[in-house]
């Protein structure tokens, strides 16, 4: 990531939003590599000075129409990287379009948790109303 | 160029004939078994429609084009024979048996000729016939082509409602959703399967999605690739996709075969699939107390 063109004029960054105890990040259109690279230094430093106990960052792609290899990248290296930093990514909001061109692809994205849109993925962080939690509680009936 | 003249002069005089002798041909047509299998309520409608294909033909004929299938006064044909051809094929008669039905049109037609020529001229009587069998060879392609065409369309859309009849989604619970996948599993198939279930995922806010084999014959490792592909696209989305309905030999083929299917949850059966969905959304499903029992 260090040999990146900065000659490039620099593309409006990519807000990240803390709501509590989440991180999230909306993507719209095309992410260029500068937006990208920038995204990756902020939501590190955020998941690393943010509120203590982090539940987990989710990046909504709903108003992304095309996923290619390098944003497949993109969002795999962010969930490693907040794999390292002890928190969960979810990525929320996936179109089917562009879930079957991935497969195609081969590129299945095992890193990242995945989830319907933003209301399942902070449901699935456990930010939600506990009735549309995904995991039984066990033993309680 | 006198020979192409001679051509378009036995090509008129056959139309003339052809025109001329319309109402006995028709009357002889009618009885063939053609017509008369096809027109079984009325015979009058049946000579109305030999008129109709006699008018075509004198028209193809006056214009010389006999071996031309796209000659304009086929277009009449194609109409007419189209119905009745379809109308045989539906009672079981093959294209060739067809066909012969129609080569059958031409000896009446042929008698009549004979007889309405002069007998000193043999020459012109003889083209006469020539040309009126190069025409009825051309009519029997075009109604050949006509029911082979009417097939590969019926072929078509049969294919078409197969796809969608085969590949339903179905609503199991709030949050779960079911494709019981029913014969071969081709790469067309998979991709119809794969886009329904991604629909019904967001259309119904799925949390999990069954695919039931129990209707596929035979698993190999395309089918296996298939059924990776559609689990890890709807995973994309946010679906857990379970696998159900491997009867015991499939689940032999599968290992022999070597195949990996590790990733992927399956159950033997669509109720168990269904029993792990809810399990996993934290529901219940218990009998209802005897109606005696006191509840404490």
């Amino acid at each position: 990531m260090t040999g990146l063109p900065t000659s490039r004029p620099a593309p409006a960054p990519v807000p990240v939003l803390a709501l509590g105890d989440v991180l999230l990040v909306t993507l719209r259109g095309e992410l260029h590599d500068g937006a990208a690279e920038q995204l990756q230094d902020d939501l590190a430093h955020r998941i690393a000075s943010g509120p203590a106990p982090l539940q987990g960052v989710v990046i909504d792609i709903s108003g992304v129409e095309i996923v290619d290899s390098f944003l497949g990248r993109v969002l795999a290296e962010i969930a490693a990287a907040a794999s390292l930093l002890a928190t969960r990514t979810v990525l929320a909001g996936m179109r089917p379009a562009v879930a079957i061109t991935l497969v195609e692809l081969g590129l299945t994205l095992p890193g990242p948790v995945t989830a319907l849109d933003v209301e399942a993925a902070l449901s699935l962080l456990g930010r939600a109303p506990v009735s549309a939690l995904p995991v039984p509680p066990e033993g309680g009936v | 160029m006198a020979e192409h003249d001679t051509a378009l002069g036995t090509a008129q005089e056959l139309g003339a004939f052809l025109e001329r002798r319309r109402e006995q041909i028709a009357q002889r047509w009618a009885d063939a078994a053609l017509f008369r299998t096809v027109f079984t309520v009325s015979r009058d409608e049946a000579v109305e429609a030999c008129k109709a294909v006699v008018d075509a033909l004198a028209e193809v004929a006056r214009t010389g084009r006999l071996e031309d299938v796209t000659a304009p006064g086929f277009g009449a044909v194609r109409d007419q024979l189209g119905r009745m051809s379809a109308s045989r094929s539906r009672a079981g008669q093959n294209p060739s048996q067809i066909a012969d039905e129609i080569a059958g049109l031409r000896e009446p037609v042929g008698a009549l000729l004979r007889a309405d020529f002069d007998e000193d001229a043999v020459e012109r009587t003889h083209a006469c016939l020539v040309a009126l069998t190069v025409l009825m060879g051309t009519l029997r392609l075009v109604v050949l082509q006509t029911t082979v065409h009417a097939g590969e369309e019926l072929i078509a859309r049969q294919r078409e409602q197969l796809l969608e009849v085969a590949t339903p989604v179905i609503r199991l619970w709030e949050g779960i959703v079911a494709v019981p996948l029913i014969g071969t599993l081709d790469s067309a198939r998979s991709q119809v399967v794969m886009e329904n279930l991604l629909e019904a995922i967001v259309g119904q806010r799925a949390r999990y999605a069954i695919l039931d084999i129990t209707g596929v014959p035979t698993v190999d490792s395309l089918v296996a690739q298939h059924l990776m592909k559609t689990v890890a696209a709807a995973r994309l989305m946010g679906a857990e996709c379970i696998v159900s309905g491997i009867r015991p030999a499939i689940a032999q083929t599968i290992v022999h075969l070597g195949i990996d299917l590790g990733s992927i949850t399956t159950r033997a059966s669509l109720a168990d699939a269904l029993a792990h969905a809810l399990t996993r959304q934290g529901i219940v499903v218990s009998p209802r107390p005897a109606a005696g029992a006191s509840a404490p």
